[in-house]
């Protein structure tokens, strides 16, 4: 058997793998990637979970884009999530197109799922991760952190596997998804559906894809992802390699050209399908709804620290969701650490240049005493 | 805990070890990585201001950013066993309230403030006409936090009239302990430790 650690690693396993749908899903094929080196007690593991267009390349670059890793400034050799002391783990969602089981996997009739794969929940993409991790031998995790969609897991990994996490940091993310972030997901998936390329999900049997629709879900989304402060200092209305309008409907502003390259080169990397799914699976999260409608209910029974940290210019999820969260956990009787981080790039802000963010990262992670 | 400042210092000895404890208006987390390095504390706070946050949870202490005026309602009854405003309670908005909510979630409460008695701070006010700038009080008027001004004197009628029982009270002199007789007039700093 080959080497379960290291970079670039795909597991398929037996499953089942119950889903919150009712459905069951087997085998679970995992596509993952580990750094550095687990001890021989197995203490030192830390789960990274990431967002909803992220995938299993942290720290290592990307296998279609050939781009750096998403969060090379924070994991790595001497940075706060430090390779050089913990096992790094991360693994491609469950419903998602990097390698792990999803609407692009081949189903029971030889063809590619599409729409016939089973909408999962985060607690599904969990308990995916959770079997990953009993692959590797790991029975508790030092740490799981995750921002945004990953911040959702590391909530739901707290919740339901109680004895397997020591800490939990929670980044720009919220416990619930609200009216307003399901619309905006909505907006992305009716987008999709549109392109008459989607085809009701069955458009990898003929090559053509719902490019365009996908690009649009991906530029309205993007929006949210940053600041109105951020937009007008990056782009203004500065025209894009133009000295007037052309009284047409070309790009003409800057902030256009960008939104058509941002949607475009998504799609090189990113399955429309899977769009869909993993949208549904954030829409459908509700931590305190699983756990008889009180949040803090969901943490009774979890030993956990937990570390809950907000952007002031997110208003994707804003910090009065941090707020939440950190109120169930001080009802729970829960360690927690919060800070509000000041930022002007937006939710965005967790991927980017904050040394404030890399000190509370790496303080909350020695205080567990590694 | 040498380095503690005088009122901290007396807290810190004063808490039993291994107890739980909230430190509402940390600062740095002096105090509180005092008591959980010297007593095993199981030590939480609560700052307002955000650099000192990052710097308290950046030493490994559990600290969230929040508002004695408005946060202290999420935490269940009794859930510490000191519950711990320093120099905090001239700032709040409802200092009462505040101090109501701190002996709801702590079976004890410190309490610690300067004295807007004291006789520097009188002879100021009398000589000088203007509000005072001490050294324990040191900023003007306009941009001094401290929106309640208390005395001793006044703080002993609101817990009375609360029915809150004191525990224990040192009133401090620069960083020497001062008698009870003429705190009002001749301390510059007061300690409380309250219960219901």
């Amino acid at each position: 058997m080959s080497d379960p650690f290291g970079l670039n690693r795909h597991i398929i396993l037996p499953g089942p793998l119950k889903l919150d749908g009712g459905t069951a899903l087997a085998p679970v094929e995992i596509a993952y990637e580990t750094y550095g080196t687990l001890n021989a007690e197995a203490s030192n593991a830390i789960l990274i979970c990431h967002a909803l267009t992220g995938d299993q390349h942290v720290a290592s670059n990307h296998s279609i884009t050939g781009k750096p890793g998403w969060w090379t400034r924070m994991v790595g050799p001497g940075k706060p999530v430090d390779t050089d002391r913990f096992c790094v783990i991360s693994s491609n969602v469950i419903g998602g197109c990097m390698g792990s089981s999803g609407p692009q996997s081949v189903g029971p009739d030889g063809r590619p799922y599409g729409m016939d794969f089973p909408v999962i929940t985060i607690s599904d993409m969990v308990r995916a991760q959770a079997m990953l991790l009993d692959h590797l031998g790991i029975a508790q995790l030092y740490s799981v952190i995750g921002g945004s969609m990953g911040g959702m897991q590391a909530l739901s990994w707290a919740a339901n596997f109680p004895a397997r996490v020591a800490s939990a940091i929670v980044i720009a993310s919220t416990a619930r998804h609200s009216a307003q972030n399901i619309a905006f997901h909505e907006v992305g998936r009716q987008a999709i559906m549109a392109d008459p390329n989607w085809r009701e999900g069955r458009y990898l049997e003929d090559g053509k894809s719902p490019d365009a629709g996908l690009a649009v879900a991906r530029m309205a989304a993007h929006i949210t992802y940053l600041s109105e402060q951020g937009l007008t200092e990056k782009f203004g209305r500065r025209l894009q390699n133009r000295d007037v309008k052309t009284f047409g409907f070309d790009a003409d502003f800057q902030v256009e050209s960008y939104l058509r390259h941002q949607g475009l080169s998504f799609t090189d990397r990113f399955d429309a399908n899977s769009y869909l799914y993993i949208t549904r699976a954030t829409d459908y999260f509700d931590l305190a709804e699983e756990h008889g409608g009180h949040l803090a209910n969901a943490f009774k029974g979890c030993n956990a620290r937990f570390c809950v940290i907000s952007f002031d210019s997110d208003w994707l999820y804003p910090t009065s969701e941090s707020r939440n969260i950190v109120h169930a956990l001080n009802a729970s009787g829960a360690p927690v650490s919060f800070v509000e981080l000041s930022s002007p790039f937006g939710h965005d802000s967790f991927f980017l240049e904050l040394p404030a963010l890399d000190r509370v990262i790496d303080g909350f992670l020695k205080a567990g005493g590694l | 805990m040498s380095a503690l400042r005088p009122d901290l210092a007396i807290i810190a000895r004063e808490v039993a070890p291994a107890s739980r404890i909230l430190d509402v208006g940390c600062g740095d987390g002096a105090l509180m990585a005092a008591l959980r390095d010297g007593k095993q504390v199981d030590a939480r706070g609560m700052e307002l201001d955000r650099a000192n946050v990052t710097e308290c949870v950046a030493r490994g202490l559990s600290v969230i950013q929040g508002n004695a005026d408005t946060d202290l309602a999420d935490y269940p009854d009794a859930a510490f066993d000191y519950a711990i405003l320093s120099q905090t309670l001239q700032t709040t908005m409802r200092p009462d309230l505040v101090l109501e909510q701190l002996l709801r979630i702590g079976k004890h409460a410190f309490v610690s403030f300067p004295n807007f008695a004291h006789w520097r701070v009188r002879l100021s006010l009398l000589w000088g006409g203007r509000m005072p700038v001490t050294r324990l009080l040191p900023v003007a008027w306009y941009e001094t936090p401290n929106i309640h001004h208390v005395t001793i004197d006044d703080f002993r009628a609101l817990v009375k009239e609360r029915g809150i029982r004191v525990d224990g009270a040192w009133f401090l002199s620069g960083d020497r302990l001062t008698s009870d007789a003429a705190a009002n007039f001749r301390a510059e700093h007061a300690v409380f430790l309250l219960s219901r």
